[in-house]
């Protein structure tokens, strides 16, 4: 009786809890998912100021891939995204083990090490502007070090800038890639880490043979972060470069805003967006579905 | 002294961290003669005040000369009401996917986690058709809160979940025999335990929209936009002589409230950051 009358409460409250989630299950099917799908039939349609219904196949990715400017934007997003993620990843992991040293003075250099993640990327990329600037900046120091004939002026030089957006980005995400590697350093068990050492192993050899190993999931994780990181980078590479000069640092999300927005060819940038969502799920997803293999 | 090179190291490091962070704050302070006259890490003269005045309410952004202030101000207006809905509807949700699980509830759970991997470009067009429809293209309030929010709630939800799945379910099932029903036993257990993932929760959302560029230069027009746009546009904004205290200033003044919460409370932050991320 007094089971059946709980299980009555229960169901009742089992509706109302379904009716609270129903708003935000709804809202991810119809702002994302039905929004995708959305995105898809205008790459395919002749829209341009405004979205039309004009069916045209694949042209609009005719002319994506047949823009010097997307071919740009996608190499750029291979130089950059590659060193950024390699180099963001190598100085957090550095700086991990070194923090890892029971170190005096920790948590101050935490701090210092992770507050540009607190940063607006916008802000980032106005001091950097400022700090790479040829006539006042980096090249200006080290001339007036007295290295008079010093050449550093990368933000004005088509072939270069966009290696000033990896060193902007590195600088802002780097702290965050060593409190991800830290994590990982501290989430692994002491113990396995005596056992080498009784062993007779020196500290080179434990990184390299326990540590390391044991951090893969780690490298996994902060691989995914990273990568989505640069594939979503824009107000950095906007306030810093503007994409330029030209649009030698034009990245996808750069291009798809330029097109959707500026230019008028909604049509193109739909159909650049979804390469982007593309490349998101060729880069990302087989990451996640090893690290999910891995746990098994 | 074998430390000595370790110690060594991450002093350099802290000081690449640290030079932005310097040269903003000397250059702000300095005079346009100083900044041409003197190297850009020289400390200034005297403290100048001007940059700072006329970033705050003089410089020209757009069409408005007031300069930073009205746009300081609408990123208030932007993420109080943004951060405050997204996590109550987050915790709510949490709450149920948690301990209210019914058939269904994983499908859902990954249908909001891949929401948060997707590039959001993926979105902007069908979105910026929908707020023309509902007449509120362009405006801040309700415009781009709206969009803060519900692109928000897969964060928000995710955060409460890993934290609620820690609350032993005995808890939910003793208040039930009670007689709690679903609201009382959210106001009278969960809440109270959740304290620390609110925190996380809320200042994740308070950086990451007050941060955000993207949808505010895609969904908001002049007067309405946040300020990480209008810093932008400052610094865009072709004069005779590029003042470079005043960008200066003004970028400092977009960065104080993230930095001042991130000093306050970065312990929330970094948990943030790692949380879910270091469960894979």
């Amino acid at each position: 009786m007094a089971h059946s009358v709980m299980q009555r409460i229960g169901g009742k409250d089992q509706v109302i809890a379904g009716l609270m989630l129903s708003p935000t299950v709804l809202a991810a099917i119809f702002f994302i998912y039905a929004f995708i799908l959305w995105t898809v039939w205008l790459s395919l349609t002749r829209s341009t100021i405004l979205p039309s219904n004009h069916f045209i196949g694949l042209a609009n990715y005719n002319d994506l891939f047949g823009s010097s400017r997307w071919w740009r934007s996608l190499s750029n997003l291979g130089i950059f995204g590659g060193l950024y993620v390699a180099i963001s990843m190598a100085i957090g992991l550095l700086l991990a083990i070194l923090l890892d040293q029971r170190i005096r003075g920790e948590r101050l250099f935490q701090v210092v090490f992770l507050y540009p993640m607190a940063i607006s990327a916008v802000v980032t990329g106005v001091a950097w502007r400022w700090l790479l600037d040829p006539n006042f900046g980096v090249q200006a120091i080290v001339r007036s070090l007295g290295f008079t004939h010093f050449q550093f002026a990368w933000i004005d030089d088509p072939d270069l800038a966009i290696y000033t957006v990896v060193i902007a980005a590195v600088w802002q995400t780097s702290g965050f890639m060593m409190a991800i590697f830290l994590a990982g350093l501290r989430g692994i068990s002491p113990d396995i880490v005596k056992a080498a050492r009784i062993d007779g192993a020196g500290t080179l050899r434990i990184y390299r043979r326990v540590i390391l190993p044991n951090l893969a999931p780690t490298f996994f994780v902060a691989f995914i972060l990273s990568a989505g990181l640069a594939i979503k980078a824009f107000g950095l590479i906007i306030a810093l470069t503007g994409g330029g000069p030209g649009y030698s640092t034009n990245v996808p999300t750069i291009f798809m805003y330029v097109f959707s927005f500026e230019r008028g060819e909604m049509g193109v940038g739909a159909a650049s967006a979804l390469i982007m969502l593309a490349i998101m799920m060729v880069v990302v997803v087989p990451f996640v579905i090893l690290d999910a293999r891995r746990k098994v | 002294m074998r430390r000595l090179p370790i110690y060594l190291l991450l002093t350099l490091a802290a000081l690449f961290f640290l030079l932005p962070l310097y040269i903003m704050l000397v250059t702000s302070f300095k005079t346009m003669p100083e900044i041409y006259n003197q190297g850009i890490l020289a400390l200034p003269r005297q403290f100048d005040l001007y940059a700072w005045r006329h970033a705050w309410s003089g410089a020209t952004i757009g069409a408005s000369n007031q300069g930073i202030h009205p746009f300081f101000i609408n990123s208030f207006e932007l993420v109080i009401p943004a951060v405050i809905i997204s996590t109550a509807i987050g915790a709510i949700n949490g709450y149920i996917l948690t301990h209210w699980r019914f058939r269904g509830a994983n499908i859902i759970f990954y249908l909001l986690l891949l929401g948060t991997v997707f590039p959001f470009q993926i979105i902007l067009l069908p979105m910026a058709w929908v707020q023309g429809k509902l007449h509120i293209a362009g405006t801040l309030i309700p415009g781009l809160v709206m969009v803060h929010i519900i692109y928000g709630l897969a964060f928000t939800t995710l955060f409460f979940r890993n934290y609620y799945v820690s609350i032993p379910h005995d808890l939910v099932r003793a208040a039930r025999v009670d007689g709690a029903g679903f609201f009382r036993i959210f106001w009278r257990v969960m809440l109270p335990l959740s304290t620390p993932i609110i925190m996380v929760t809320a200042i994740w959302q308070f950086t990451m929209i007050w941060n955000n560029f993207l949808f505010g230069v895609v969904f908001t027009n002049s007067d309405q936009q946040p300020v990480t746009v209008a810093i932008n546009d400052l610094v865009d904004t072709v004069t005779s002589v590029h003042m470079w205290n005043v960008d200066m200033a003004a970028a400092l003044i977009a960065a104080i409230p993230t930095l001042v919460v991130y000093l306050l409370a970065g312990k929330y932050f970094v948990r943030g950051l790692t949380g879910g991320a270091v469960k894979g």
